[in-house]
């Protein structure tokens, strides 16, 4: 009785799912062309799933197609993305003579032009270390290391002007982290961090972002969460989000006590998500409510 | 009496003490699901159901579920079935027990358990973020839980 009763329920739920979810549940049918100082570019924002989430979706799809219309416009061109002034704030940055003695990014790496393609390929297990690197973490080691300063820390202004700066290199490049090789126990380790309940609510990543993706919780239509358009600039808190700082957010959501950005749980995640977002584009620096 | 102990005050009668006749989150038998007694004795009050389901910080419903019977509750979310006629579907002790723990009636489901206290991985303070600093509440009080109960009852084809 009770499994009869359970397979009756599952069917009507089933049923209500697809009735109620028809309306608006898909993800806009638009695309991504950039008016920017490059000239105008378009980013590839749905594609086929990488082959290890081929079991459980066909696409994959930005978080851009979920956004209402005025907010996805204003990713279409640098002057209206209000993100652009973060990135030019960290422009200055890099070329300042910041370091303990005089260094500055500019001074080691030449122009921000030389981190092309970095984006696209962390988080990234680091050849020499071993250790997992985000982008946040490369950062953190020339400034404490080479430069002889205080950690910036992992939300701070500085750190995220940074990281709007480099993301912003990788443009148009298609997302390609490793999972396999020395990578392969960081993605596992993410994936089980991915599909783990959270908190009193009992939630996954995957409860909202893969079972429910298209459908609306409250007046938040959900999307995959990917991050490759991450850092982001976030309408609602007027300012650049980090991929992790979503995350803390999004598990906050599950009355869950969170996991901090930088911690082991959170960088492999990070590279999870990154890689089920393998085959989009950068963003560079996105918009979002 | 000082602001501060008024709160405090409040805050403890809100949270800590149970009606003698209440049965706790740990106490509650299911039968297959179903929850055949009240939880408190006292009968449930749908207006007082309908405000825990409707707002946010309490039982918020209508995040996952349309109610058309509720057409002024904006923004209600299409993730489980509409609420309409879902008295005909069940009865009073399978509404119970779905709204206490749905995860009895439905294995696997995305809907929250509302009474429910123990067996979660790294539960927090509410929606802070942070480890709980006392023992976990259930989300909703057996009384509201009545309260939605009684108003999901008049929800009749
Ligand atoms: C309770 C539901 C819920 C859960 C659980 C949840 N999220 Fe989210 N997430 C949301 C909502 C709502 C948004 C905002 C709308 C959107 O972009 O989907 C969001 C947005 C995001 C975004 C931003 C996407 C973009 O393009 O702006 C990312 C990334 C994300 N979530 C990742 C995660 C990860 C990783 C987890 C698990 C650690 C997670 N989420 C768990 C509800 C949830
Ligand atoms: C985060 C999402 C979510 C929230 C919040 C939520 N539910 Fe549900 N609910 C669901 C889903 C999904 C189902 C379908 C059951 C399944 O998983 O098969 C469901 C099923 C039900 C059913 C059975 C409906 C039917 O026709 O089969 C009832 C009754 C119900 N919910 C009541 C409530 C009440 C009352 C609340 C608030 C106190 C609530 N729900 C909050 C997601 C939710």
């Amino acid at each position: 009785m009770q499994k009869q009763m359970i397979k009756t329920l599952a069917a009507s739920a089933a049923f209500g799912l697809a009735l109620t979810g028809m309306a608006m549940s898909t993800p806009v049918d638009d695309k991504l062309v950039i008016e920017g100082e490059e000239g105008t570019i378009e980013l590839v924002t749905s594609t086929k799933a990488p082959e290890h989430l081929q079991e459980v979706m066909d696409t994959i799809y930005s978080g851009w197609h979920y956004r209402e219309d005025d907010t996805r416009s204003m990713q279409m061109d640098d002057f209206d993305n209000p993100a652009m002034v973060f990135v030019d704030r960290g422009r200055d940055l890099w070329n300042a003579a910041i370091g303990k003695n005089g260094e500055s990014c500019a001074g080691c790496h030449n122009g921000p032009e030389s981190m092309k393609g970095l984006r696209a390929v962390t988080p990234r297990v680091d050849a020499k270390t071993g250790k997992l690197m985000t982008i946040e973490n490369y950062v953190d080691a020339c400034v404490t290391e080479r430069m002889g300063l205080e950690a910036w820390g992992w939300t701070g202004d500085k750190m995220k002007d940074t990281l709007a700066l480099i993301s912003m290199q990788s443009r148009g490049e298609i997302v390609n982290v490793a999972i396999d090789g020395p990578a392969a126990p960081f993605w596992e380790k993410g994936k089980e961090v991915y599909y783990t309940r959270y908190g009193q609510l009992e939630m996954s990543c995957a409860s909202c972002h893969e079972e429910n993706q298209g459908l609306f919780i409250r007046s938040d239509h959900l999307s995959q969460g990917q991050i490759n358009g991450f850092p982001t600039y976030r309408l609602k808190d007027a300012g650049i989000l980090s991929a992790q700082q979503r995350f803390v957010g999004c598990v906050r959501d599950t009355r869950a006590e969170t996991f901090k950005p930088n911690s082991d749980e959170f960088k492999a995640l990070e590279l999870y998500v990154a890689s089920r977002g393998n085959g989009l584009s950068v963003e560079g620096v996105s918009v979002r409510h | 009496m000082t602001r501060q102990l008024m709160l405090v005050t409040l805050a403890a009668m809100a949270a800590a003490t149970p009606a003698i006749s209440e049965i706790a989150p740990t106490a509650v038998a299911y039968t297959e699901g179903k929850i055949s007694e009240s939880l408190t004795g006292t009968p449930g009050d749908p207006v007082a159901g309908v405000k825990v389901m409707t707002t946010n910080a309490l039982g918020n419903c209508v995040a996952c579920h349309v109610i058309g019977a509720l057409p002024d509750v904006p923004f209600q979310g299409n993730i489980g079935p509409a609420l309409d006629g879902v008295a005909s579907r069940y009865d009073e002790a399978q509404l119970r027990g779905i709204v206490a723990n749905s995860k009895l009636t439905f294995e696997g489901t995305f809907m929250p358990a509302f009474y429910k206290t123990d067996g979660f991985v790294r539960p927090g303070n509410a929606y802070t973020g942070k480890a709980p600093e006392s023992e976990l509440t259930p989300i909703l009080t057996a009384q509201q839980i009545e309260d939605v109960v009684a108003y999901l009852v008049t929800l009749k084809e």
